[in-house]
């Protein structure tokens, strides 16, 4: 890890993440203070969340260096085959093995973070943009299109979210791009559905009426009051999302419903697992451990956020009468 | 009460009917033709004439809107059509695969249930001490695990290493415990969680002051002001859980080889056999909106408030 970070700021491209790895370092020493371990009721609760926001600064930061270098940092190419050196053992020229066609398991996994991150933040751009456009239309015009959009998203949101995704994909065909799809097409209606009443809210508010009487027209009204502030709590949504994006995408593929072999992807790569469960059970597990971390370090900022979004379910009670 | 029921009933039927217009609209929009589908099952070669003809067969040349009508009366009567891959008629098919993937999802739902429960109230009595902090590593290693990737761990250690459970198929109670486990960890953690804050919510009212005020006994007011009004969310959660329950299963019962309808669904997207899947969503959806509307009844029942309402706002 610490070399693929030393690769980051090497290069001319080493960006802004940087930064969140530094923030990283400072929390965790902040968290070894001694001070402390004396305040026993709470303080142990926020620190930890200190030491698991860090952590997961430093595994998204990893994981986008190694999405973005994957080329440089990657020591095989991760399609290439060699049948002899099949199923090889951890060893100096392959760190974590081969699988069974004898391709080199860590530049598959470095490889298959492209594909993963990828996909996750092109879906989390989709749905934001057809929610936004959707509910903020459905907000702000009202009447009869707001009562057919809202049905059109109440009949969406009746189907069981993985099942459906699974029929798009029987209809579409497989493929990532449909995987893509499919997962926007399950999710849009309840951003649609929580914008809408974002922009209602807004509509109704005094300083919008005050930019009316003040000859604010339509579109200016709605860029600068409504969809400024829309657009920021959107993204937070988004961002709460992403692991739950990233677990739908992982399953679809682990089905063999999405990226088609022999491109790496991680839940792909646990299939391809499925023959050698009993042999080399710590081909299903790698992978796995990959994305149960990507999860991870997207859901902590995600509950550190709704924490702070809704104080009363978190730390809010600790001076109450228990 | 039999009024609330009634209305609730009511109301499902204009969006099961927006449902059906979806999933018929989907494949005949989407980008495949499903008489070529009918014609590489079927093993016939796709020329125009074999082409023409199954278009006659499966009745892809009438007005969509006739279609459509055709196609939702026989749904309403159960019948779906024949499978493209095995002829014979799907509702059968998969009826005959439903009460097993019932049974995993049930057996899931029961685990999610049994142990949040007591987890999640021990999480919110011990607030701020290791139950709670045991009960919130859980969750986060819960909600980000990916549960074909527990399944597998599970095999490896349980079936492999230790061989203490069976790694596939139907059989016993032994066999159900892997893949409902895998099923239903997620669910388990996120209505942990969710009792463990409206419990805290709760806590924190104001009648429960005035209880302990009162000087109403600690276990009494746990029990009946906090625990209670504090799962009565819970049950409208347990409700959409279903959905993601019912989805979690498809993945087990690959893994696990488990004869249930998921198994069958995969199977059938990869054939592209179109009046498999059609069924397969619509027998899924009317599963989980049944469930949603119990807990709806269920909600009404244990809080008059929406009961009430919901009667004299219409009715």
């Amino acid at each position: 890890m610490a070399d693929m970070n030393a690769h980051g700021d090497g290069h001319a491209h080493g960006h802004s993440h940087d930064g969140a790895c530094c923030h990283n370092h400072a929390k965790n020493t902040r968290k070894s203070r001694p001070s402390d371990t004396d305040k026993k009721t709470f303080r142990p609760a926020v620190s930890g969340q200190k030491a698991a926001l860090g952590l997961s600064a430093f595994v998204l930061t990893a994981l986008l260096i190694m999405a973005v270098f994957a080329p440089w940092i990657s020591p095989y190419d991760p399609v290439e085959q060699s049948l002899e050196n099949r199923l090889a053992p951890a060893s100096a020229e392959h760190i974590l093995g081969t699988d069974h066609l004898g391709r080199d398991i860590l530049s598959r996994l470095i490889w298959g973070s492209r594909i993963s991150l990828g996909s996750v933040g092109l879906i989390a751009v989709l749905i934001m943009a057809v929610g936004f456009t959707v509910g903020s239309l459905s907000g702000y015009i009202g009447g009869k299109t707001d009562a057919v959009i809202m049905r059109v998203c109440e009949a969406f949101m009746t189907f069981p979210t993985f099942i459906l995704a699974l029929f798009l994909i029987g209809m579409f065909g497989t493929g990532m791009t449909n995987v893509v799809l499919a997962i926007v097409i399950t999710h849009w209606a309840w951003y649609a559905r929580i914008i809408r009443s974002m922009v209602l809210n807004l509509r109704n508010s005094d300083y919008i009426l005050a930019a009316r009487v003040a000859g604010g027209s339509h579109i200016s009204i709605f860029l600068r009051h409504i969809a400024l502030p829309v657009l920021s709590q959107l993204t937070i949504l988004a961002t709460l999302d992403l692991g739950h994006m990233m677990l739908h995408v992982s399953g679809l593929s682990f089905l063999g419903l999405g990226i088609q072999p022999p491109t790496p992807e991680w839940g792909c790569m646990i299939n391809d697992a499925r023959q050698q469960i009993w042999s080399n059970p710590e081909l299903a597990i790698i992978p796995g451990v990959m994305i149960f971390l990507t999860v991870l370090a997207f859901n902590i900022p995600g509950d550190a956020l709704r924490d702070m979004l809704d104080p009363s379910l978190s730390d809010a009670g600790k001076d109450g009468c228990c | 009460m039999l009024k609330f029921i009634v209305k609730r009933l009511l109301s499902m039927i204009p969006l099961l009917l927006i449902v059906s217009v979806v999933v018929f609209l989907i494949l005949h929009l989407g980008p495949n033709d499903p008489a070529m589908s009918y014609l590489r099952l079927s093993n016939i070669p796709p020329t125009d004439e074999a082409l023409a003809n199954a278009r006659a067969e499966l009745g892809l040349n009438r007005p969509l809107v006739v279609q459509y009508f055709e196609w939702l009366s026989h749904a309403l009567r159960l019948d779906f059509g024949i499978s493209f891959t095995t002829k014979a008629p799907v509702t059968k098919h998969l009826l005959h695969y439903l009460p097993n993937t019932l049974y995993l999802a049930g057996v899931s739902m029961l685990i999610t249930i049994v142990f949040s429960l007591p987890l999640g109230i021990m999480a919110a009595k011990y607030k701020g001490r290791w139950p709670d902090h045991f009960s919130r590593v859980l969750a986060y290693i819960g909600v980000s695990t990916p549960s074909f990737w527990l399944a597998f761990i599970m095999i490896i250690v349980f079936g492999v290493k230790l061989g203490w459970l069976p790694t596939m198929g139907m059989g016993g109670l032994r066999h159900v415990i892997m893949p409902a486990v895998s099923v239903a960890l997620m669910s388990t953690c996120i209505n942990m969680r969710l009792i463990r804050g409206n419990m805290l919510e709760q806590m924190h009212s104001r009648h429960i002051l005035y209880a302990r005020l009162r000087g109403v006994k600690e276990s009494y007011i746990t029990r009946s002001h906090v625990l209670k009004n504090s799962l009565i969310p819970v049950v409208t959660a347990l409700g959409m859980h279903v959905g993601e329950v019912l989805g979690g299963a498809v993945v087990a019962e690959v893994i696990f080889a488990w004869p249930g309808v998921g198994r069958y669904a995969v199977a059938a997207i990869n054939n592209r056999d179109f009046p498999v899947m059609q069924c397969f969503i619509l027998m899924m959806t009317v599963i989980f909106v049944l469930c949603n509307l119990f807990t709806d009844i269920l909600y009404a029942a244990l809080d008059p408030r929406i009961r009430l309402e919901e009667a004299s706002s219409n009715g």
